[in-house]
């Protein structure tokens, strides 16, 4: 059987806040295999990027395992997580705050080479930042360039050149494509998609844009207030969502076509509740238009609902079918 | 017979610095009948802002100038009126809502009293009657009334764009003008709020200008669409005409390829190659011509006209 590239189990990451500890990500167990991209969906405060960094040890975890190739790598001391750090990148949201504006764009793309002392030799160095400036289409004249001579599209380009640097295996891609307009927004995209086949790469996909997530994920964890609420292959669910956040999610989004205008879509009303000591049982209970007190007393774990297909709702648990 | 309310013509806009000049509008035509929701759409720079700003005068002091053309609102030239006179249209006949509602709200003001400022400053009416209109606008948002006196930060920020709306109609004006209200907003708050202003809309039959870059939000709300190119409308029309009809602008055809479908599976996203013009340095003849795979020779030298078919309007030299 083959064997998952990334699996985490149980993750937890807690912050200490003043009001009492913020439940971020909170019992989070998935898997990626080799070559494929796990996609996460979510809105704003849902623990997306906070698992994304847990996982590569940015954060460190409260409780749980992460796995990479079969090995927990939350127990490597420092020197074993310095050589995995080559196996795991990282792209981030904002091209304009995570690139330093006082290095040239190949110096940028150089630093993660000489800190992990891949190439010693200049000439060597040069001709591999030549060569990554090529895979991600930014062309040779922009050498020298800064940062702030560049504009969004380019930026972002220049964090997936720093990524590709030191060949990774799994790159977290947290909102890579979120700063920027649609025409530029696709390109990258696409970009993204063509350097996966050729290199093999496995991405976890971090977006709030359930169309980008669509067009770019094998598989698609959602998730509400630090939890997967539920996860299934791309297609099956946008075709057939079966916990009630997702459904929600769905029918919020603007379709840009006519078809669609004047039906009544079903809105979920309220606001997400504080993830600061959550009571226990399901987090989407107090929007959710199906909760009952059941809900409401222990948490809810993901539940076989189909092939591949996980929810955590206590309407799939016991035969309950799909509206 | 539905009335033009606010015409704009033939608007040219610059941003002057002691370095360059900025073309950020070239000859803007738009119009927009009483009671219609017409989307501005366009990515960054085209010019959207700045076609808002204008109408309310609200251009950057000495910097930003319109050197051409005229914004008619209800008859009048609002280019020629004086600052005065501007003074009584702004927030009472035409009102804005900004993108950002974090940053739009005065933070050590109650909620209630920054309405109640507005509704103070244009209508003469006594303490009790402002009470009570900061009430109706509350609970017309869908915020209970009780809430008028908390601050700002205690809202979340789908409830301060709700509170901004309730601002900008606390007059009853007759033209919205609605800045990327959403964007800041997840979804299913984006939804809420967009299901909210299309209830408004037909409750108060005003009319709106909704400038947004998501052609998802237009298709939900808006009647018309124009699209924005390099300071130039360069396609508009009905909804109909431009989510439905088969004749397009090339940019257009670009803008709807860059978005992933929901519907149907994609393989690879058909984008529009390279950039935005540069302001500052626009091309000779179509403004699109570096980046459109139909160019022809023409479309470099000379500059395309607008070809009218009923209500569908398209800036290209491929149709005649």
């Amino acid at each position: 059987m083959a064997q998952p590239l990334i699996e985490t189990k149980a993750l937890k990451k807690y912050f200490k806040s003043p009001s009492g500890s913020l439940h971020a990500v909170d019992g989070v167990s998935l898997k990626i295999d080799k070559g494929q991209t796990l996609g996460i969906v979510g809105e704003s405060g849902c623990g997306k990027s906070t698992l994304g960094r847990v996982i590569i040890r940015l954060l460190e975890a409260t409780a749980g395992e992460v796995l990479f190739e079969g090995k927990n790598i939350l127990k490597y001391n420092r020197n074993q997580m310095r050589n995995m750090r080559k196996e795991m990148q990282i792209i981030f949201q904002d091209p304009y705050a995570s690139l330093n504006p006082r290095m040239t764009l190949s110096e940028i793309i150089a630093e993660p080479i000489k800190v992990n002392k891949l190439l010693k030799n200049r000439a060597e160095i040069e001709k591999r930042v030549t060569k990554l400036m090529d895979t991600v289409g930014l062309a040779q004249r922009l050498i020298n360039s800064y940062p702030h001579e560049l504009d969004g599209g380019r930026k972002q380009r220049i964090g997936i050149a720093r990524a590709l640097a030191v060949e990774p295996k799994f790159i977290v891609c947290d909102e890579p494509v979120s700063a920027l307009d649609v025409s530029i927004q696709a390109q990258i995209l696409n970009l993204m998609m063509d350097l996966q086949e050729e290199m093999g790469l496995t991405y976890m996909f971090i977006t709030h844009d359930l169309s980008v997530v669509k067009h770019i994920s094998d598989e698609i964890a959602v998730m509400y207030l630090g939890q997967c609420v539920e996860k299934a292959p791309s297609d099956q669910l946008f075709q057939n969502p079966l916990h009630p956040y997702t459904k929600a999610l769905l029918s919020s989004i603007p379709l840009p076509s006519l078809k669609n205008k004047g039906n009544k879509r079903d809105i979920i009303k309220g606001e997400v509740t504080s993830p600061i000591n959550p009571p226990p049982g399901c987090r989407f209970a107090p929007r959710c238009p199906h909760a009952t007190e059941e809900c409401m007393v222990r948490d809810i774990e993901l539940i076989k609902a189909g092939d591949e297909h996980f929810a955590a709702c206590r309407l799939y648990g016991r035969g309950f079918d799909a509206e | 017979m539905s009335q033009t309310l606010l015409n704009i013509k033939n608007l040219y806009v610059n941003y002057e610095t002691d370095e360059e000049t900025v073309r950020a509008l070239n000859g803007v035509n738009l119009k927009l009948n009483k009671g219609e929701m017409l989307g501005l759409v366009g990515e960054t720079g085209a010019g959207k802002t700045t076609t808002a700003l204008s109408i309310l005068k609200l251009l950057p002091k000495d910097i930003g100038i319109i050197t051409n053309g005229q914004i008619e609102f209800d008859g009048k030239d609002l280019t020629k009126l004086k600052e005065a006179e501007l003074r009584n249209i702004r927030g009472e006949r035409i009102s804005m809502i900004f993108q950002d509602p974090m940053t739009s709200l005065n933070p050590v003001l109650t909620v209630g009293e920054q309405i109640a400022e507005v509704i103070e400053l244009h209508k003469t009416l006594d303490k009790k009657q402002i009470e009570s209109k900061v009430n109706e606008m509350l609970e017309l948002v869908g915020i209970p009334a009780k809430r008028k006196k908390e601050f700002p930060h205690q809202f979340s920020g789908g409830m301060k764009q709700r509170v901004i709306i309730a601002m900008a109609l606390s007059c009853d004006p007759e033209l919205l003008i609605a800045d990327e209200p959403t964007t800041a907003l997840d979804v299913t708050i984006q939804a809420q709020v967009l299901n909210m202003m299309e209830e408004l809309k037909h409750k108060l039959n005003t009319a709106m200008l909704l400038i947004t870059h998501d052609l998802g939000v237009v298709a939900q709300i808006c009647d018309k669409v124009a699209i924005m190119y390099a300071g130039e409308i360069i396609e508009s029309g009905t909804a109909e005409d431009i989510f439905e009809a088969k004749e397009h602008h090339p940019y257009t055809v670009g803008l709807f390829g860059s978005i992933p479908n929901l519907i149907e599976k994609t393989n690879r996203l058909k984008p529009i190659l390279g950039l935005m013009p540069d302001p500052t340095d626009l091309p000779q003849g179509c403004k699109f011509h570096p980046r459109c795979p139909q160019c022809m020779e023409i479309c470099r030298k000379v500059h395309p006209d607008d070809r009218q078919t009923e209500t569908h309007t398209i800036k290209c030299h491929l149709y005649k």
